[in-house]
């Protein structure tokens, strides 16, 4: 469905983002959902503009204009009254036709963006306190892959998200590709999306789940289909076995210091399943979902000290000397 | 009938003038020294009493706001901690939802209602006596928790499973759980009282389609409660039995499920939404009368808007569930009806724009707030109209769209039609007229200050800024209008003390009130500023729906009631023709007791079981004092 929408609207509801790169913006429509949604906002958003601007007229010139004189309350002029009954009934009956309208119009946006297309790639999210688990799963075990806080999905292929909670309501939302869907506890939700195109976009949490709820985030990684089937290939392949010194004394540590107690690396004696999968941890673009940028600082500091950049996380602060974090740290980049 | 006479009694029908008066007040008076003031079952006492604690509570619910938009003006803010920040979120939703928006509305339909229908007291004064200490203590009981440091932290809405014992082991769940409690007795409680207030103890001859706007705003919020917060008693009740015995209403991997939390809660969340909103409505039909010098245009179709609002206010909860995962056609059917309620709201704009049509403006404070009103209300209620969409909604559920939103409703819709009720009953309840020169600067501080705060989350949602969160990252480029948005709170914020200023100022300096400052068209300017303790020396008798205005010279009175003890008159349902002469109670300190022991129980028992046991016979022994047979000649008839 295609609308009209004025330019001056365009850009007066969008002239703050002009420095904005589009991350995380429910106006910045990269999937065909959002696009859609953003179809029957702008719809809304002129039947708004037009209501709430006659209303403010109407209260205008209904103070300004010449008033008869009369000096007691109760002296009436009947024609008005009875005129302006017909007038207010007319447009009770106008605004019933404007919200049934509207109704309809939403109904046949919302059909479009919940449509289901059965061949889509199904990819499961389960939520945590404060991160998210992805899991690729295909027929054979040998296709499946987990990964966290990052997801990377091909460009205009639909994709279809099944979520989950492990512990209390997360929402799942990627504002530049669809609306959001919650995560609950015992229950199934699933959500279909389109990239159009090929970027980064941000994703955030929106069900307030506890402390950490603000640093919540994660990224949908829209890739060309051929990409995104190597990315796969690569990603299904157990984690590289450290080449150097350095790297190999950093595997050791992560068993021997208790990182391996909660975190997975396949392919390595490291299978904990309480944080997050880390068997490509060196290949993602963030660390701490979505908290900060993935480098050798920012993953020493997170390490160090991981209750000072996301107080109340469940992540413990291990007793490490200065070798041995960077013994980690190097192991940790190592796998891309 | 009742009227027939006791020889021996004194009725009002023999004295006169000073006499008469003076012989009432004796009557009806409250007791003076501290025992006295607390044995108070005056409604004005009482209501004057809810409305300052309801406005304290405002100001602690803006001051946590003004906390809040500190920490959010820039990125990666340190002023407040996660946890502190949650705890502050969660209080001042729960502040400004439950211990001031609904409580206001009460307090002021407390302390009016008597006065507008013609009667000497509220139905039921003692139960109005206990529901404000309970609102009191409930109120004091959440603020004392959050000073030490156990302040709920996990939403007004306090969501399951967050809130359960496995993800909140802390007693913050349970406090705002508690809270919850107190402060539904005290809602029920009002609404009862002004149910049968209206229903029973109109003035003789006030008709139903002569009762004024305001009451019946008043009346259709009462049953709004009373169908509305049995829900969330029900929700928060059964969440304290999970978290204290261990029962699983909401724990789904024991057969429980956590989306019967958000049926329960909003079931009784939406509802309150108007709970807030229709009296909002009420005092603004007041206003406009007043200051339009007309009538409501309308009249029946105000009244009808509000009773269809009232209906509809109760299909509509699951529009804040649209991302739950439920069926899309039963979603869609919520969106209808949603945007439905559009219909009534609408009218009643339409009515009182027409009535500014006609009108002859007086530009007074109060009508100043009303014309705020109506600009800020209406594009809340359309951006209500886009929130009521599923597909919009995916998008700005949970943002900041949504923060603009139900602001806009409610701050728009109540907060400026309270500000101007202020302005308005004030010379009434105090017998002195506030300052108009510091009203013009409160309206406009708060207007201004108001559309900066709270435009900018409109755009904020919808680029991508959740609700909730303590903090964000400076490349989410949400820096600029988050620093615009709390430099407008904090002119919001100013505006409310210079409300304060002038409250305080007048009191001492503000020029005498009296009787009816305003030319007003309704029954409680024909008594005194402030009225007497039993309101009218005589009962007046109602033959119009603007009685002051169609009788200015002087109004029809009925006597016969006695003057040597506390007597009202009952009249019939529909046509308010007299029925019987009705004791109302005396001052007592019980319905103080009575709360005190329920306030232990209350508090007990989210620590032990046991409290259910050891908690009720204190509340059994001060119930049986409060209803111990006084011996007195009522209900002879």
């Amino acid at each position: 469905m295609q609308v009209w929408v004025p330019r001056v609207l365009v850009l007066c509801m969008t002239w703050p983002l002009a420095a904005c790169a589009g991350q995380q913006s429910a106006l910045d429509h990269q999937g065909l959902q959002s696009e859609q949604i953003r179809h029957t906002l702008f719809i809304f958003l002129i039947v708004a503009a037009i209501v709430w601007t006659a209303v403010v007229i109407v209260l205008g010139l209904g103070l300004l204009r010449r008033k008869r004189t009369a000096d007691q309350p109760l002296d009436l002029h009947q024609p008005f009254e009875q005129r302006s009954g017909r007038v207010v009934l007319a447009l009770g009956i106008a605004t019933t036709v404007v919200v049934l309208g509207l109704s309809f119009v939403s109904y046949a946006g919302q059909r479009t963006v919940f449509a289901k297309d059965e061949n889509a790639l199904t990819l499961k999210i389960i939520g945590h306190q404060w991160w998210w688990e992805v899991r690729y799963e295909a027929d054979s075990p040998h296709q499946s892959f987990v990964t966290a806080n990052e997801i990377r999905i091909p460009t205009g292929q639909p994709v279809k998200v099944e979520l989950e909670s492990a512990d209390v309501i997360h929402s799942f939302w990627v504002p530049s590709l669809t609306g959001k869907m919650d995560l609950i506890p015992g229950q199934k939700n699933e959500l279909q999306f389109t990239a159009k195109n090929a970027g980064i976009y941000r994703g955030q949490c929106a069900e307030f789940c506890g402390i950490q709820h603000a640093h919540m985030a994660f990224a949908v990684i829209a890739m060309s289909p051929d990409e995104f089937g190597r990315w796969r290939d690569h990603e299904n392949q157990s984690a590289n076995s450290p080449t150097d010194q350095l790297g190999k004394q950093g595997e050791a540590l992560f068993r021997a210091r208790g990182c391996a107690l909660c975190h997975n690396i396949s392919g390595t004696m490291a299978g904990g399943q309480l944080g997050p999968d880390l068997t490509h941890i060196g290949s993602r673009t963030t660390i701490a979902a979505g908290t900060l940028p993935n480098t050798s600082a920012t993953l020493g500091a997170w390490i160090a000290d991981p209750q000072h950049i996301k107080p109340g996380n469940l992540m413990p602060k291990m007793p490490l000397q200065s070798d041995e974090m960077i013994a980690i740290i190097h192991y940790l980049e190592q796998l891309k | 009938m009742s009227m027939a006479a006791e020889p021996n009694e004194l009725r009002d029908d023999v004295l006169n003038g000073l006499q008469l008066s003076m012989q009432l007040e004796r009557v009806w008076r409250t007791p003076s020294g501290l025992v006295g003031a607390l044995m108070s079952v005056d409604h004005k006492v009482v209501g004057r009493r809810y409305i300052l604690t309801a406005f304290a509570f405002l100001l602690l619910g803006g001051i946590l706001a003004i906390l809040m938009r500190v920490q959010l003006a820039g990125p990666e803010k340190t002023f407040l901690s996660a946890d502190k920040y949650n705890q502050v979120f969660t209080m001042h939703g729960s502040t400004m939802m439950f211990l001031f928006a609904v409580p206001v509305m009460e307090a002021f339909a407390v302390y009016l209602v008597p006065l507008m229908v013609g009667t000497r007291n509220i139905a039921f004064p003692r139960l109005n006596a206990f529901s404000y200490w309970m609102f009191l203590f409930g109120g004091c009981f959440l603020w004392i928790s959050f000073l030490f440091n156990v302040g709920p932290d996990v939403g007004w809405f306090s969501y399951v499973p967050l809130s359960s014992l496995q993800f909140t082991p802390t007693k913050r769940a349970d406090v705002w759980a508690q809270m919850i409690t107190f402060t539904e007795v005290a809602a029920l409680a009002v609404a009862v009282e002004i149910v049968v207030t209206v229903f029973k103890l109109r003035a003789p001859g006030m008709t139903l389609d002569r009762i004024p706007l305001f009451v019946w705003a008043m009346l259709v919020t009462a049953f709004l409660v009373m169908f509305a917060m049995p829900s969330i008693m029900v929700a928060s009740t059964s969440l304290i039995l999970d978290r204290l015995v261990n029962t699983r209403f909401y724990d789904s991997s024991s057969g429980g499920h956590p989306l019967l939390w958000q049926h329960l809660f909003w079931f009784f969340g939406h509802p309150e939404v108007y709970i807030i909103f229709i009296p909002g409505t009420g005092m603004v039909s007041a206003i406009l009368a007043t200051f339009a010098r007309r009538p409501v245009i309308g009249y029946p179709v105000v009244i009808l808007s509000l009773i269809a609002t009232g209906f509809l206010s109760f299909g509509l909860w699951v529009h804040h569930m649209f991302v739950t995962g439920l069926p899309q056609l039963g979603a869609a059917l919520f969106t209808a009806s949603s945007m439905l309620i559009a219909v009534p709201s609408g009218l009643q704009i339409f009515c009182w724009l027409a009535t500014l049509w006609d009108g002859r403006p007086v530009y007074r404070t109060p009508l100043l707030f009303v014309i705020g009103f109506i600009v800020i209300f209406v594009l809340g209620g359309l951006s209500g109209v886009m929130v009521a969409s599923v597909p919009i909604d995916t998008q700005v559920h949970d943002t900041y769209f949504v923060v603009a939103h139900f602001h806009y409703v409610l701050i728009g819709g109540a907060v400026f039609p309270l500000v101007g009720a202020v302005y308005y009953w004030f010379p009434k309840i105090a017998g002195r007229m506030l300052s108009e020169r510091l009203g013009r600067w409160n309206f406009w501080l708060a207007f201004i200050g108001f559309n900066v705060a709270f435009f900018p989350m409109h755009i904020l949602g919808l680029i991508g800024m959740p609700r909730r969160v303590y903090t964000y990252t400076a490349d989410m480029d949400w820096a600029h209008l988050n620093l615009v948005s709390s430099g407008g709170a904090l002119v919001f914020a100013f505006s409310f003390a210079v409300l304060l200023a002038n409250v305080i100022y007048s009191l001492r300096k503000g020029a005498l009130a009296g009787d009816n400052p305003w030319n007003a068209s309704t029954l409680e300017w024909a008594t005194s500023s402030p009225p007497p303790p039993q309101n009218f020396d005589r009962i007046p008798v109602v033959k119009h729906r603007d009685p002051l205005w169609a009788d200015s010279e002087s109004l029809s009175v009925v006597a016969g009631l006695s003057a040597e003890r506390r007597e009202v008159l009952l009249t019939s349902l529909a046509e308010a023709e007299p029925q019987i002469r009705e004791a109302s109670p005396e001052p007592s300190i019980w319905p103080l007791l009575t709360a005190i022991a329920t306030t232990i129980f209350f508090i007990g028992s989210i620590f032990t079981p046991w409290a259910v046991l050891w908690g009720t016979p204190p509340m059994a022994v001060t119930l049986i004092g409060w209803f111990w047979p006084s011996g007195s000649k009522e209900d002879e008839e």
